[in-house]
């Protein structure tokens, strides 16, 4: 079983490195609910 | 033909400390919430002075007083390792200081938004006169000044911003309404700012390509800003009110918008303007934004280094049709990040880097050099923000390495080979890609560089009206012989023996009337 099983996510994603869509992708078989998911830009 | 000459191109900074001190999103927000904040306090003495930002090696090389190769054998930190002589002047463009901008700023208010305090308009007006680029008649529009009183009653009652310089009041931006946001005299004032950086970079450009401003056809301006009132808040445009100023009475324009990816997408739209003959001579022009002035500040406050995000950026680039004698934008191998692309890195790189050089017949090693999201990494190392464009070149050489067309060994060395350190500020729009354009046309003309990408990306997700964000690239190369015999079909070939042949049985008749 994902250690991620029955948690619940917080993604923050960053344009230049991972976005949080590809973050939720990753995670869609991990168990886990995303409770939040952003992406920020800090540039 | 499918290609735009590059002919010319300009970069422009306005070193304006305090309009990022007072207006820069960053202080601006903490001074309305916290007016005493300790943190507003420590960045009024962290100032990077204009004797000092016109010997920061990144400044340098983004006027083209120094190339970006040049910054890697520059001892780092940069601005503690400041160049031995000043350059306001570049081969693209200059470093203007702040006093010269607020007055060039006046010169571009047309409705009577920058109030000036008499006795600074007139000693900025002398700096002005001496400028090489502005002209008697934009010098006829800068204001003779107010009674300083003027300018304190409309900041005293709600109705303007005060402007510094020098630590005091020397003016104020007014508000266009009374209750239209959009017409504030924050939103005025960002707005203007950005129009005239975007004025100086197009007189920078237009000289650099050895023009007259009434040769500009068409102008396309490509900031993060919004022109507009309440019942039209985007509706522009900057490019012709830009073009208005510096006197380009043949141009029209229009605004092009994608965040970040604003700049490449203008490039493609004015290059597909000129390829298709509807337009000749089309700059595309971006201004500066206030708001991401001092932007990461607090972090560098926190750390003891210089608030080095003071200056608003502003670049010009001039398309022409295919002349053969300029490096040339590439239009039949665009990169474009579609919808459905996905937003992963790899998926992202796919799209922007990979799959333009597919349609090329190209490989990763064929670009000599990607420009990537160029932002200086003094600026966002401090910040937490990583090294971008390190970042970009590390995810070009994964792609390399997983499509199996790069040795994973090889990675720091393609790095090293294909990237450029970052070297522009972060003002959003500007580091995308297209600081490298005057520095990849030069070595292509020089014959030292035979290929570069621009690369592009935007955070449309900042909007919140999608979790997408976007992207697109260009190659730029050396110009291909005018004729164009790579573009011909097999018909054009057709077609022109054909009317060759029509030419000779007309010359062999009438010769045989003669006879």
């Amino acid at each position: 079983m994902s250690i991620l099983q029955g948690k619940k996510l917080v993604l923050l994603g960053e344009r230049d490195g991972v976005p949080s869509p590809a973050m939720e992708a990753a995670l869609a078989a991990s168990g886990g609910e995303v409770a939040f998911a952003a992406t920020e830009c800090f540039v | 033909m499918s290609k735009a000459s590059v002919r010319a191109s300009a970069y422009c900074l306005c070193h304006v400390p305090e309009l990022a001190l007072w207006y820069g999103n960053t202080p601006h927000a903490e001074r309305a919430a916290h007016p005493e904040s300790e943190f507003l306090g420590q960045l009024a003495s962290a100032v990077q002075e204009y004797d000092k930002a016109v010997r920061y090696a990144p400044n340098l090389a983004y006027i083209g007083a120094l190339s970006p190769d040049d910054l890697l054998d520059r001892p780092q930190p940069w601005h503690e390792h400041l160049e031995s002589g000043p350059a306001r002047n570049g081969k693209y463009g200059e470093i203007i200081p702040e006093d010269e901008f607020l007055g060039f700023m006046d010169i571009c208010d047309v409705f009577d938004l920058i109030w000036l305090e008499a006795g600074f308009a007139a000693r900025v007006r002398e700096k002005l006169a001496a400028h090489s680029l502005i002209t008697e008649t934009m010098l006829h529009r800068l204001e003779a000044g107010h009674e300083a009183l003027d300018i304190s009653g409309a900041v005293e009652r709600g109705e303007a911003l005060p402007l510094y310089c020098g630590g005091k009041v020397i003016g104020c931006c007014r508000r266009g309404h009374e209750t239209d946001h959009n017409l504030s005299a924050y939103e005025l004032l960002v707005n203007i700012a950005c129009k005239a950086s975007g004025v100086l970079s197009l007189l920078h450009l237009i000289k650099n390509a050895g023009l007259r401003p009434e040769d500009i056809d068409f102008v396309v301006e490509c900031s993060e800003e919004a022109a507009g009132d309440v019942c039209q808040r985007g509706g522009g445009n900057f490019a012709k009110a830009i073009a208005e100023i510096a006197g380009c009475s043949n141009a029209s324009g229009c605004d092009v918008r994608a965040f970040c990816a604003g700049p490449v997408n203008a490039l493609i739209n004015a290059a597909s303007m000129v390829v298709a003959g509807a337009r000749k001579n089309v700059a595309v022009i971006g201004g500066g934004a206030i708001p991401k002035l001092y932007m990461n500040s607090r972090d560098h406050v926190k750390k003891g280094l210089p608030a080095l995000e003071n200056c608003l950026g502003g670049f010009g680039v001039l398309l022409t049709p295919e002349d053969g004698v300029h490096p040339v934008m590439r239009l039949d191998c665009l990169g474009k990040h579609n919808v459905g692309a996905g937003a992963s890195p790899q998926a992202v790189t796919s799209a922007l880097v990979l799959e333009p050089l597919q349609k090329a017949g190209l490989t990763f090693s064929d670009v000599e050099r990607y420009a990537a999201e160029l932002h200086n990494p003094e600026i966002t190392l401090p910040a937490g923000a990583g090294n971008v464009p390190e970042a970009n070149y590390k995810m070009i050489a994964a792609l390399a390495v997983m499509k199996g067309l790069l040795e994973k060994s090889a990675m720091p060395a393609f790095i090293k080979e294909h990237g450029m350190p970052g070297f522009a500020p972060t003002q959003g729009h500007i580091p995308s890609g297209v600081p490298f354009i005057g520095h990849a046309v030069d070595a292509i003309t020089a014959g030292s560089l035979k290929r570069a990408m621009i690369i592009g990306k935007g955070s449309l997700f900042l909007a919140r009206l999608t979790n997408l964000a976007d992207g697109a690239s260009f190659l730029l190369e050396g110009p291909s012989a005018v004729s164009g015999a790579a573009d011909l079909s097999k018909e054009d070939i057709k077609a022109a023996i054909l009317d060759v042949l029509a030419e000779l049985a007309g010359e062999m008749s009438k010769k045989e009337s003669a006879s």
